[in-house]
Order: structure tokens, then sequence, then C-alpha cells
């Protein structure tokens, strides 16, 4: 066993500094397209075009895009026609409702330590290796005070993946009553979200906040470690959201 | 059987299947050879059918790979696919019901009979086909509140339509198996474990030793296959690639095969040998996920680190050359989306011959870590004998002895114009799958660098090509094992039908051989050493 402590030593510290300081390591996130102006509206209409769920919408002359409903196709940034500029940021976590505030702080209740109960609601399997990955040396989520609890009971946190199939919308029911309150419910991934490339249809939901009051979203197909870390900085109020919608440069969002 | 090759001009590879012609078979079946698709048709009639699988199973040594229900107007007609090898063409067993008609034969009563079980369960759910036969039909994919009658993969039946469950019945009971004093079932699932994919495993015991282990699947089916009916190829390869993320590039790319024997694509030199470099790269990663789940599974903390690194290592590096980190949106019709830059290939080339050394040193230490040998060797052991008659694919079957490599069989992209080892082992015990997860790992780094190093050059996509209407059969070997992606395209390159027979499919059904007669805490160490995933098998 001596040579298994000596291999860990030798090893040294890999995890990542994110949230103290920015994380620039390459492939830590596939980034995401942005919202653009463009001077001809073929080019912007192109762009919509090749969308195939959506995500990118008209906005006078340029594009916005809907980051929720991005799966990374990458069909926007690839190919004939214009390009849609893309940015390779990973703090992509927002509240369901942009921009509104819970209603309920919670930092004094929780102090900075959650307990993470994990619901596989039909999801594709990346998005749960993602969220495997925080618990990775290199993300390391228990030096922030995140923990994975197998008991709903002791959970205070709700992180679901997938567009929930019918067979799971009982056990995820079931898992969020189990839960004491207070708790805040994380939708994982596009899927969650809206339902992703399944959509809405005889065989699921359509998102998680068709079965429960989803809290906070992390939009992304997958989203990388790093932004499902920055979800969990959001519910303990460390981090500030994201905005979901990316628009043109100039454009600027309306105050809530 | 005159007609099996009188049309066939080149006769370069064997026609047809000879034995066709024998006493036994005259005037029973009808057989055609398609030279495009290199396979024979079976014309048989239902009264035939278990026959002729047996005889081809038993006698001529044909696995079972899928078998495909297809709605045409005149009714339903079922395709029983099997292989053999490279110089064997393909076979498809095809039986027409009558119009209305929904029973067929079951295979139940065969030595291969359970590789044609959960096929035959699967169709019954979601056809509303009978299998005369079989013992054990109902609630599989379709769970017990689910409404009796309806079956989605008809083409009545519209998939944006909500069904509305019943509402559970609280007086059910799974049935049970074991009944002596004191016997009960403890359920695991579907919520379980810290980031299980969902699934249920009862495990039924008499006290410290589990008797049987009774799986439950399909909790998280999304009707891909149908949900797939109607759409354009472009939009229908995003399901291809996203039912299972883990393994997205095997299956994005069996998909594009399909499209590409249907529609007569020549896919370019340098697009073949750089899908070769990312299926390795994603197996690669695959297997050593596998691998640190196992370390995990027997709390062995800083081999489990490792491997944790080695695989988060493997995502950069996907992310870095392809821009995402499962290798989604890469692989398209015709080629791929995505060149990779010389400095690009160079810089793989380098960062894998290291994950190489990191992966062969963990396994050095492994190797003499007795109290983690302990909980692997002689647990969760599966015979090569039930591993043929189940049909296992892939490293579970290799670790069984069976040595099926669909890379060597029938190759595809580049694996033709390489060497590579398809590492065995006889065991079929936990340990003995580790050994071939490490081993195929090796081997994937070796053939990476072989097309890394030696990169034609050219485009990596044949560009846009015209629809053709017709079907085709799209075999990769996914890090799991086989996967099999049989589709049906109309002249507007609108999909018609889609079957995907996944490897964790055929490897799930197997897993219970392995839960049988085993202590408690030896479950999880089970289940990780088979890999597998529930998204893959249930679609």
């Amino acid at each position: 066993m001596a040579n298994w402590v000596l291999k860990g030593v030798r090893t040294g510290i890999r995890t990542t500094s994110y949230p103290g300081r920015p994380e620039h390591a390459p492939g830590v996130t596939p980034g995401r397209p942005l919202g653009a102006s463009f001077e001809s509206s073929d080019q912007a209409e192109s762009l919509v075009e090749r969308c195939p769920t959506g995500a990118i919408g008209r906005n006078d002359d340029g594009v916005s895009v809907d980051q929720r409903r991005c799966v990374h196709c990458s069909r926007c940034r690839r190919g004939d026609g214009a390009r849609a500029p893309w940015e390779s940021s990973y703090e992509w976590a927002a509240h369901h409702d942009d921009g509104a505030e819970p209603a309920q702080r919670l930092q004094r209740i929780f102090g900075r330590s959650l307990h993470i109960r994990f619901v596989d609601a039909g999801a594709c399997g990346a998005c749960v290796s993602e969220a495997r990955q925080i618990n990775n040396p290199y993300y390391n989520m228990h030096r922030l005070g995140f923990f994975m609890t197998p008991t709903p009971r002791n959970a205070d946190v709700l992180m679901v993946s997938g567009p929930v199939s019918d067979a799971m919308r009982l056990p995820l029911r079931k898992t969020y009553e189990a839960m004491p309150e207070p708790k805040r419910v994380v939708a994982i991934g596009a899927c969650a979200i809206f339902g992703g490339v399944f959509g809405s249809t005889f065989a699921v939901s359509g998102g998680a906040a068709e079965i429960l009051p989803v809290d906070i979203v992390v939009p992304g197909c997958p989203p990388p470690p790093l932004a499902i870390l920055h979800a969990l900085l959001l519910v303990v109020e460390r981090k500030p959201p994201s905005p979901l919608t990316s628009l043109p440069p100039g454009h600027v969002t309306e105050p809530a | 059987m005159a007609m099996l090759d009188s049309t066939v001009k080149n006769r370069s590879r064997a026609e047809g299947v000879p034995e066709l012609s024998s006493r036994a078979w005259k005037g029973r079946v009808a057989a055609t050879f398609d030279h495009d698709t290199q396979s024979c048709r079976i014309q048989c009639s239902g009264v035939d059918l278990v026959d002729m699988c047996q005889w081809l199973g038993e006698e001529l040594g044909f696995v079972f790979a899928t078998l495909i229900v297809d709605e045409r107007s005149g009714g339903l007609s079922l395709s029983y696919i099997f292989y053999k090898d490279a110089d064997t063409p393909w076979v498809y067993v095809d039986v027409a019901l009558d119009a209305n008609a929904i029973a067929a034969p079951s295979m139940s009563g065969l030595v291969h009979g359970p590789s044609f079980d959960w096929h035959e369960r699967e169709a019954e759910d979601l056809f509303g086909l009978t299998f005369e036969g079989h013992p054990r039909l109902g609630e599989f994919v379709l769970h017990e509140d689910w409404p009796e009658g309806v079956n989605p993969m008809r083409g009545s039946f519209d998939a944006t339509q909500k069904v509305s469950l019943r509402a559970p019945d609280p007086s059910w009971e799974p049935p049970t198996i074991v009944t002596a004093p004191g016997a009960f079932a403890m359920p695991i699932g579907p919520v379980f474990s810290d980031f299980a994919e969902s699934a249920q495993f009862r495990l039924e015991t008499v006290g410290e030793d589990v008797i049987r282990t009774i799986p439950r699947f399909f909790y998280k089916y999304r009707g891909v296959e149908k949900i797939a009916e109607g759409q354009k190829v472009d939009r229908a390869l995003l399901l291809a690639e996203r039912f299972s993320g883990i393994s997205a590039f095997a299956h994005g790319l069996a998909f594009c095969q399909a499209i590409e024997t249907i529609c007569g694509i020549e896919t370019p030199p340098r697009a073949l040998a750089l899908r070769t470099v990312f299926a390795e790269l994603e197996r690669l990663r695959h297997h050593t996920a596998v691998i640190a789940g196992i370390c995990n599974s027997t709390a062995l903390a800083v081999a489990t680190s490792q491997a944790g690194l080695i695989e988060e290592d493997l995502l950069r590096l996907s992310c870095e050359v392809a821009q995402h980190r499962y290798l989604f949106g890469l692989v398209e019709p015709g080629g791929l989306c995505r060149d990779i830059s010389d400095e690009g290939c160079d810089h793989l080339a380098e960062a894998v011959a290291q994950v190489a050394t990191g992966l062969r040193a963990l396994h050095q230490m492994l190797r003499y870590s007795s109290s983690f040998l302990d909980r692997l060797e002689e647990v969760g052991i599966v015979s090569a004998e039930n591993a043929l008659s189940y049909g296992l694919v892939g490293a579970i079957a290799r670790a069984s002895g069976v040595a099926r490599d669909i890379r060597k069989l029938f190759p595809y992209a580049a694996y033709g114009s390489t060497k590579f080892v398809t590492p065995v082992e006889q065991e079929g015990d936990g340990y003995a799958r580790l050994r071939v997860f490490f081993h195929e790992a090796e081997q994937s780094a070796a053939v990476m660098r072989h097309f890394l190093l030696s990169m034609p050059g050219g485009p990596v996509s044949a560009g846009r090509t015209s629809w053709r209407a017709g079907a085709a059969l799209g075999t990769v070997e996914a890090p799991q094992g086989a996967a099999f992606h049989w589709l049906r395209l109309n002249e507007d390159g609108a999909v018609m039908r889609y079957r995907i027979r996944p490897p964790s499919f055929a490897n799930w059904h197997g897993f219970h051989l392995a839960a049988e007669n085993f202590a408690f805490q030896d479950f999880p160490i089970i289940l990780a050493s088979f890999g597998l995933s529930n998204a893959e098998c249930d679609r």
C-alpha cells in the first residue's frame, strides 16, 4: 500500500484554482456560440436555418443565441455561410427564470456547504459523466464544501439531467419530495432544460421543469464540469449568474 | 437454389450460403444475393423460421445480430440478421406476416435462444407482436404503468402525443424467483449510488449471500427509433450521436456508414483514417473511465484518482482536437465535419503516448495490489458457453474467451490497413475484464499513433451527395462492443425506419449471469467491471 501513497504524493496537486482564479487549460470547455451582427440579413438567416434546435434567432440584422437551447452541434461555426462567433467561457449557470432572484436566500442556512443528490432522468451519459468529473482530482468539489449523498433525506440540492423519461417521472418526484426544506433543483444540460434533441414526446416530458420547480439551469450539451461547479457556487451565492441569452454586440438586456 | 448467385458478376467473394442448396432446404425457402450490401436474403415462411435460425446458428456458426421489424403497407415484416466472418456474407432471414397478423414463433427454445430473447420482448412491447412459445412477454421496455394495447412503434401511433400513464398500483409486486424461508428481495435503484445511471436491480437473498439478481431496465427509454422516423438525415444524426453520449462517435459513425452504403458515397482516405483515430480515442477514454469505475468500486482511492486524471486528460484532448469533449458533431455522411492540422496530429500522437504510459504504470501497480485483486478474481464469472448463447459482445465477451471483434471481422474506416491485437482472456471474471480493458486501451493508443504519424492527405469529406431510397446496415465496434444501426431512407433523405442494436443491449442481458451467488459487497464491483451504459441500452 505504501507505493500507492508514494504515487499520490508524487502526482502532486492538479486541482484547478477556479473559482479563485479563472481556469485557462485547453479543453476544459467546448465553448459556445455568441450573438452577432451581420451586414446582410442573408447571413443571419443562414445561421438561423442551420441551427437544428432553434437556439439561434433573428435580432434586427444580427442573431441572438438562446443558450438554453444550444446542443453544441457546432453547425453554426462550420460549413458554408456565415459563422457565429464563439466564446470559450464556462460560467454558464443561471436562475431558471432569467434574472429572477430566489424567494428565500439560502446562504445563511447552508453556510457554504451543500449535499447533493444526483438523478439521471434519461440522460445520454455525457451529462452523467461530466457531473462525475466534479469529483475528479482536477475539479475536486470537496474543497468547495460540496458533497454527494446517496440519500435524498440528507440532500440540499437535487441535480437532474435528462429529458425526464416516463419511467423516471415518479422516482424523480419521490426523490424531490423526500428532500427536506429548503432545497434547490439544478437542471443540468439542454435535455433537462427543454428536452434537447428528444423534445417533448410520448416517451419524455421535455425537461425537468415539467415535473419539478427548477431553480437553476446549466445550459450545455453536456455542460463541462466547471459549468456544473459554477451552478453549485451560484446556489451558495458565491458567484453571480450568467445571462441565458447572448445578444448581438451593442444590444443591451432590458432590466427585468 | 439456382437464383442464389445467378445475377452476380463479381465472384471475388463467396456468394450466398452454398449450403442452402442442400436437400433439406429444397423448395422450402427462396434466397437471393444482394451484391451492394454483400448479403444473402432468405425468404422464409413462419413455419420454417425456427428451423432456419437454428440451422444458421448451430450448424453453420452464424451469430444473430439484430431483429428488424418493419411496417409496410402489406403488414409487418420481420428480418433476422446474422453474420459470421469476413468471407461469409451477411444473412437476412425475412418473414412477411399477413396483414393484421401479429404472431410469430419464438426462438426461446434454441441453444442461442437467449440472444433473441430481448429482441422478441422489445418487439412485443413496441409493435404488439406476440412470439408464440416465449416464456415471458410484457413489461419490458414499457413498464407496468403504460396502458395496455398501445404500441408506440406502430405507424398509427403519433410520437408527439402524450400517453396518460396508469396510476401506480400500490399492491403491485415484482415477480420473485427464490422461494425459501426468510427469502427477500432487496431493490437497488432506479435512483442509487452517487452518479449511477437509472436502472433497477433486485437482489434476491436469504441473508448474507445474493442468490439471484433480477435487473430491470428501460427507465431511460426515450423512443429514439420512433422520433427519428420522418426526420431528415442531418436531424436524425443528432439523435444517433446523442442517445448514448459516452459512445457518441461510434454510433454516429455507424449511422453515417449505413447512409453511405444506401447512397453509394465514397469516403475519402483521410476521413477514413481520421475516423479510426477518433473511434479509438473514444474507446481509450471509455475504457479509462471503466477502469476508474472498477478502482472506485473497490475503494482504492489513489488508483481511482490516477485513472480519473487520465480520463479528464483525454476529455480535454478530445476537446482540443475535435472541439467537443465527447466528440459530438464530428462525423457526417461522407466523412468528417472537421480536419486536424499536422501539428494537431503530432500533438495528439504525443499526448496519446503519454496516456498509454500512464495506463501501463497504473496496470502494473494494480497487478501487485493483492487487496484489490482479491475483490476481482473469481467474482462475477460469465462462462464462454453462456457468452456464446447470450450473444455477448465486446470486452465482456472477450474476457470470457469469445474473440469476436467487428473491426477485424468486417473492417470499416481504415481498420483494414493496420495491425492490432484483439486481447482475449479465458476466466470470464472481473479481473479478466479489467485486463481486457487495459489491453484494449493500449491497442487503441497504438492504432491511433499508427494513423496519426502516417496520415493520408486530401479532403475529409465527400461533400454534398444526392439521397437515394434504400435500406442498409451500419456496423461498428463501439467501445462496449458490436453496434448495428439499420436504416431505411426515402428518396428525400428522410428516415423511414431506424433500428439500433447497441452493444449494451446485448451485454446487459447477460449481466444476471455474473450476478449470481455472490456476497452483497461484491455487487458494485460486478456492476463496475461490466462498464455498461443504460442510456445506450434503453435508447
